[in-house]
């Protein structure tokens, strides 16, 4: 029953996602072609949602659910990991158009070739496991 | 009713993906989607030959339980809240991916010539799906988070890790979306 609640977060935000087409190949191709504010517009309100939400959490030492003080680990500082790992992972969102969140959603919605994509998502994350020791981080 | 089966703006749609991220936190958990990824990897056995793999996974059910709620909402949000009007695109990219044999959207998520089943008689097609997905789980797990993690929940709590992350994603993206992608589509 605990996990009734996180069901519907995500319920909620596939539904987002989708509604905003944030999940549809064109609106990432359009986004990287500068033709379109719309995928802009959302990541900067999202972001700014949560950088109003985080303040407050922070400033009034706000508790979660449990009673327990919410306390968001900062990431670890790094170049090269971020920036490589990063244009590798764009690399791979612009030519399947799709990021882990929408890959999940698409599949959901029904498209079955997605499934391919979902595959080829847990090789690179294996390919990333053995290799992890090896790459500058 | 339109309000609903049109696409949604980007502000209703920005402030509601902050606040799930923040429901989130509230849950004592975070925003991240390609974590799963390595979850799935785990819990399909890849703890036994990779130690990066050998964790409870099961300590990661949360997250695969709003995944199954956003598929769930993926199905319903396509199936009983769109409409033909959707995903108007710009006409100027709708020209330019003509030129690359792309069919316009016409109200679908998707083009045809990358994802119908069409595509698994087409042995490149299906190599452009797993080339992608390859490259979207490798870089996210090296990353350390995707948009998700980084330009959401990173971004959101002011991190610079999370900024350099997400110049890398628009780096790869702008170089594909423009260089590569003309040249194998």
């Amino acid at each position: 029953m605990k996990l009734v609640k996180f069901i519907l977060v995500g319920f909620v935000f596939g539904i987002v996602l989708t509604k905003s087409e944030a999940v549809s190949w064109y609106r990432i191709y359009e986004m990287f072609q500068f033709q379109s504010f719309h995928m802009y517009g959302i990541i900067m309100v999202a972001v700014l949602t949560g950088i109003i939400g985080i303040q407050i959490i922070k400033r009034y030492h706000l508790k979660d659910y449990s009673g327990t003080p919410i306390c968001i680990p900062d990431k670890e500082h790094s170049i090269a990991r971020y920036l490589i790992g990063g244009i590798i992972f764009g690399l791979g969102w612009a030519l399947a158009g799709s990021c882990p969140g929408p890959i999940f959603i698409l599949i959901g919605a029904g498209f079955t070739s997605v499934i391919v994509v979902l595959l080829g998502a847990m090789l690179g994350t294996f390919m990333y496991g053995v290799l992890k020791n090896k790459l500058p981080h | 009713m339109e309000l609903i089966y049109h696409t949604w703006s980007w502000y209703i749609s920005g402030f509601i993906i902050g606040l799930v991220m923040l429901v989130l936190i509230y849950f004592g958990k975070s925003f991240g989607m390609s974590s799963n990824l390595r979850t799935l990897c785990s819990m399909a056995g890849a703890g036994k030959k990779v130690s990066f793999f050998s964790f409870d996974w099961k300590s990661q059910r949360w997250n695969l339980a709003v995944v199954a709620g956003a598929m769930l909402g993926g199905f319903v949000a396509t199936h009983y809240l769109s409409d033909a009007s959707n995903v108007s695109i710009n006409p100027k990219t709708i020209e330019q991916l003509q030129t690359m044999n792309i069919d316009a959207p016409q109200g679908k998520l998707m083009p045809d010539a990358l994802f119908s089943n069409q595509v698994f008689e087409s042995p490149k097609s299906i190599l452009i799906l797993i080339v992608g997905g390859v490259l979207i789980g490798f870089g996210s797990r090296y990353a350390g988070g995707c948009t998700s993690g980084h330009a959401i929940s990173g971004l959101s709590n002011l991190q610079f890790p999370s900024l350099i992350a997400v110049i890398g994603f628009f780096i790869g993206g702008l170089i594909m979306a423009h260089f590569i992608l003309p040249l194998i589509v």
